[in-house]
């Protein structure tokens, strides 16, 4: 066992995990943070994205053990602690952007990060942002227009 | 093996160690004819590994990474058997996979055809063509995964499971286990997607309800996508020969396949009535005079395949909208008119069709005409005119796909003479709590649909209320007593209309209590504005709310009406619904690499009338973006030795954002005449209409170099090779083995 301290949505957790421990299991298991989901074990479809420092990273491609001492955001801190919902999370609500909902805390972490880094994408940049994203319910055109709209929301919120 | 040694270790169980857990094997539940020939098939293999992804052994242990230690460590005494994989070698019964039954061909069926056979011989135009369609994996992007505990003591057991059927699971999971179904609970809590892969029921359901009996405890397990691809049923994985008769002036006299389908090795639960439900749609959307269709099932050591979206049916819309465009270019016409001077008339009542079936409605020319003026069609063929004439690198090609499809799963008196074991009715229930909210019960499952959304939206307007009043809940059977779940494209024609009437069962007894309360006759009541009110006295009035809470407090009930206001249906169709459309694709092809990009596409679909236009909508880009993928880029690829050589999303291509373009999307409305909302199912078409439009796309953008042969997926690589064939006649894939992949090929030699 290893001992490690991350701060897990404004939290700082100590723990004793396992050496081989994926940061996921972590988040899952010993944090009861199940809103990061699994989908692949091999960091292809993106359900588990997380951020870590601030950037987007699949955490089932992560040991727990590298988190420590860094800061980890999970989908649960996504909305305001009151539930107002991020405005990513609303505009996947009004675009009907999920159907099953497995892939979408990947989406929305993913959409999150990267709309920091470009706040003003194009369909084709956010498209090819979502590369490392699959979902198998929307055809990705709703999750497209819901980032879209968001951007739109947040850039015009800022200015 | 040291199994207590492991650390965390629990027990490991082989098949003889289970012997008495199960008085029978995993359910098939649909054995289409009376000699049709079933495997046993046990949740632990008790003598021959017939597919990699057959168990056999269980490893119980505290953790998942204690369990899958301890697994490595399991050894496996075999002995390496021959295996087979391509369908007309195991026909040949060289390797057999089950002793017992002494064959792989185990099930044969025919519709039995309709009209002049002769035509397949003596018509002025034959085509014929032979497709081959691989392996699709499903990929619901959450795996399968349950967790079984209960209290032994009591002989009671819950199962959670990622499953799109917890009504059909009590009852075969009963059977397989022995758990009575009174004491067996199945709950399906908010499940990752299905496709038809969840529509089974599992060697690894069983055997975590039979391990939570023997070992007392709560036991879990979770698939890896690694097993989901290895245990989890594939879809597709058939060959047919092909046949249409025609005229030279493009009028399609009849249509005849004959397939071959890939059964796996076993039957899951509905395996060999897969292909059959396809049967009933092989004249497409045309009106032709011959009709002949057939299937052989055959035994392969492979992935039991069953239902991938569509099931059945895109294979038949696959081939008959190949075999068009084929028709069309052997006499010189373009595909649009062929098609279109085809089309099946009108017919607003139900009208039986030449495979013996009643189509509810159809009005097929206003749809593909408007998929067209999307497409710009006319404008898009001066373009690829263009391209030709100029020799440019990049061609474009233009492909249709008109589809028609069997929906809302089914009228149970031909579900029997189809010998399926269970009926297709569903139910719902409606409770009017006092004070304002209504709870729903429904017989459906979702796992991605949004019938939270629409049963809402149904039961709000049917009440007078908001849906934000009502709570819909399914997918537990403690909850939602009966129901047959959710496959086929059903929940609304089905369980949406059982909703609708337990709706009108709801009004029928408020009413009663209305009139009293407002004491005059029920006659003289009309429903307006979301209350019963008094006619010429509109003012005076009850809601539903307002009847629910009287009928609540029973204080004073008219006589003979029962406390509280609810209502309950259980609905069985009359007959099938029967969705249509065309979709078009317009692709560009680079002929240097063979790279495909889709350009544009097109999707106009007749779902009957549409309860919400979004949901419709995503239902529509989701199955689109599941049809081009089987076009352009997924296919289960196994080696010489059974060994699944795509068993990772890094082998196995599912598209992302990058690849699946924006659709362009619009409806007719032809309301249905199976039920009385008029809905017929959307869930399905996608993915039926847009295989054939995106590979006739294809060979349409390179057919001028000569090629008129194309599998799926058309990757890069099939269709530079094809290019090089039609242009240079250099070695490569030949024409006989149009479908096959380059793996494949190797593998078939190694």
């Amino acid at each position: 066992m290893t001992q490690i301290a991350v701060t897990v949505n404004g939290t700082r957790r100590e723990a004793d995990v396992e050496p081989r421990t994926l940061l996921v299991y972590f988040l899952r298991e010993q944090l009861g943070l199940t809103g990061t989901n699994v989908g692949c074990d091999t960091s292809s479809c993106g359900a588990c994205t997380v951020h870590l420092d601030g950037e987007s990273v699949k955490s089932c491609t992560l040991l727990a053990v590298q988190a420590d001492g860094r800061e980890v955001m999970t989908i649960e801190a996504l909305a305001e602690a009151d539930g107002t919902l991020h405005p990513l999370q609303d505009a996947f609500h009004r675009h009907h952007g999920l159907q099953c909902g497995y892939c979408t805390p990947g989406m929305l972490m993913a959409a999150a990060s990267y709309l920091k880094e470009n706040p003003t994408p194009t369909e084709a940049e956010v498209r090819e942002s979502l590369e490392g994203n699959l979902c198998r319910c929307t055809g990705y055109q709703n999750i497209v227009e819901s980032i879209l709209d968001a951007a739109g929301q947040m850039s015009g919120a800022k200015s | 093996m040291s199994r207590k040694q492991m650390p965390g270790v629990i027990g490991v169980f082989t098949a003889a160690d289970l012997d008495d857990a199960f008085p029978a094997g995993l359910p098939m539940v649909w054995p289409i004819t009376e000699d049709i020939k079933i495997p046993t098939h046990w949740p632990l293999t008790k003598d021959v590994i017939r597919f990699a992804g057959d168990a056999v052994a269980v490893v119980v242990a505290g953790s998942r990474a204690q369990a899958e230690d301890a697994a490595e460590e399991v050894a496996v005494r075999a002995t390496e058997l021959p295996v087979v994989l391509d369908l007309e070698e195991a026909a040949k019964d060289q390797v057999v996979l089950h002793e017992d039954l002494g064959t792989n061909v185990v099930v044969h069926w025919s519709h039995g055809g309709g009209g002049d056979q002769a035509i397949f011989e003596s018509a002025p135009v034959v085509v014929q063509e032979r497709h081959l369609q691989p392996r699709l994996i499903p990929n619901a992007i959450e795996g399968r995964g349950c967790l079984a505990y209960g209290i032994p003591a009591a002989g009671e057991f819950t199962l959670v499971s990622s499953t799109q059927i917890p009504h059909i699971t009590r009852v075969g999971l009963s059977i397989t286990t022995g758990i009575p179904q009174t004491k067996l609970r199945i709950i399906a809590p908010d499940v990752g997607g299905g496709f038809g892969s969840k529509l089974n029921i599992y060697a690894e359901e069983a055997l975590a309800l039979a391990l939570a009996r023997q070992l007392g405890r709560p036991v879990k397990w979770i698939e890896d996508r690694q097993e989901n691809y290895l245990a989890t049923t594939h879809g597709r994985g058939v060959i047919h020969d092909c046949t249409l008769a025609g005229t030279e002036d493009g009028k399609i006299l009849g249509l005849k396949f004959v397939e071959l389908a890939d059964m796996g090795a076993y039957f899951q639960l509905l395996t060999p009535g897969i292909p059959e439900l396809g049967g009933w749609v092989y004249m497409g959307p045309y009106d032709v005079d011959a009709y002949w269709y057939e299937f052989t099932g055959i035994m392969t050591n492979a992935t039991p395949t069953d239902a991938y979206r569509g099931a059945g049916r895109p294979e038949a819309t696959y081939v008959i909208e190949r075999l068009v465009d084929a028709f069309a270019r052997r006499i010189g016409k373009d595909p649009a008119q062929v098609r279109r001077m085809n089309l099946h008339p009108p017919h607003v009542d139900a009208q039986t069709s030449i495979m013996g079936l009643n189509v509810d409605s159809a009005n097929y020319e206003p749809t593909f005409d408007r998929a067209l003026e999307l497409a710009e069609y006319d404008q898009m063929r001066k373009e690829q005119a263009a391209r030709r004439e100029s020799g440019d690198v990049r061609q474009i090609g233009i492909g249709l796909s008109s589809y028609i499809e069997m929906c809302g799963l089914a009228p149970s008196e031909i579900l029997g003479a189809l010998r399926y074991v269970a009926g297709g009715w569903d139910a719902a229930e409606i409770e009017c709590r006092p004070f304002g909210k209504v709870v729903v019960r429904t017989g459906t499952s979702p796992h991605g649909q949004g019938h939270d959304t629409s049963w809402s939206q149904i039961v709000a307007d049917g009440l007078g209320i908001t849906p934000d009043d009502v709570e819909v809940l399914h997918g537990d059977t403690a909850v939602s007593r009966l129901g047959m779940d959710t496959y086929g494209s059903r929940s609304a024609a089905v369980g949406g209309e059982a909703l609708r009437q337990a709706v009108e069962k709801v009004k029928e007894k408020a009413r009663i209590i209305a009139a009293h309360e407002l004491e005059v006759s029920e006659d003289d009541l009309e429903w307006a504005d979301g209350a019963f009110r008094v006619r010429g006295a509109p003012d005076k009035a009850r809601t539903i709310p307002d009847l629910a809470t009287s009928a609540w407090q029973a204080h004073s009930l008219p006589q003979g009406v029962e406390p509280v206001l609810e209502g309950t249906a259980v609905y069985d169709p009359p007959n099938f619904t029967w969705p249509a459309g065309t979709h078009v694709c317009v692709v560009e092809v680079d002929t240097e690499t063979g790279k495909t990009d889709v350009l544009r596409y097109v999707a106009v679909d007749d779902c009957g009338v549409v309860i919400n236009p979004m949901i419709v909508e995503g239902q529509v880009q989701g199955g689109v973006a599941q049809g081009i993928a089987e076009a352009l880029y997924e296919e289960a690829v196994y080696d010489g030795s059974g060994n699944l050589m795509t068993s990772s999303m890094t082998q196995y291509l599912i598209p992302s954002a990058m690849e699946i373009p924006d659709m362009i999307l619009d409806r007719t409305e032809t309301p249905s005449t199976t039920n009385a909302l008029g809905v017929k199912g959307i869930a399905e078409a996608g993915t039926i209409a847009s295989p054939p439009a995106v590979i006739n796309a294809v060979v349409d953008a390179v057919s001028h170099l000569g090629v008129t042969e194309m599998g799926k997926p058309a990757s890069p690589e099939r269709v530079w090779r094809a290019i090089q064939e039609a242009t240079k006649g250099s070695p490569g894939v030949s024409g006989g083995l149009d479908g096959a992949t380059p793996a494949q090929q190797e593998g078939g030699a190694s």
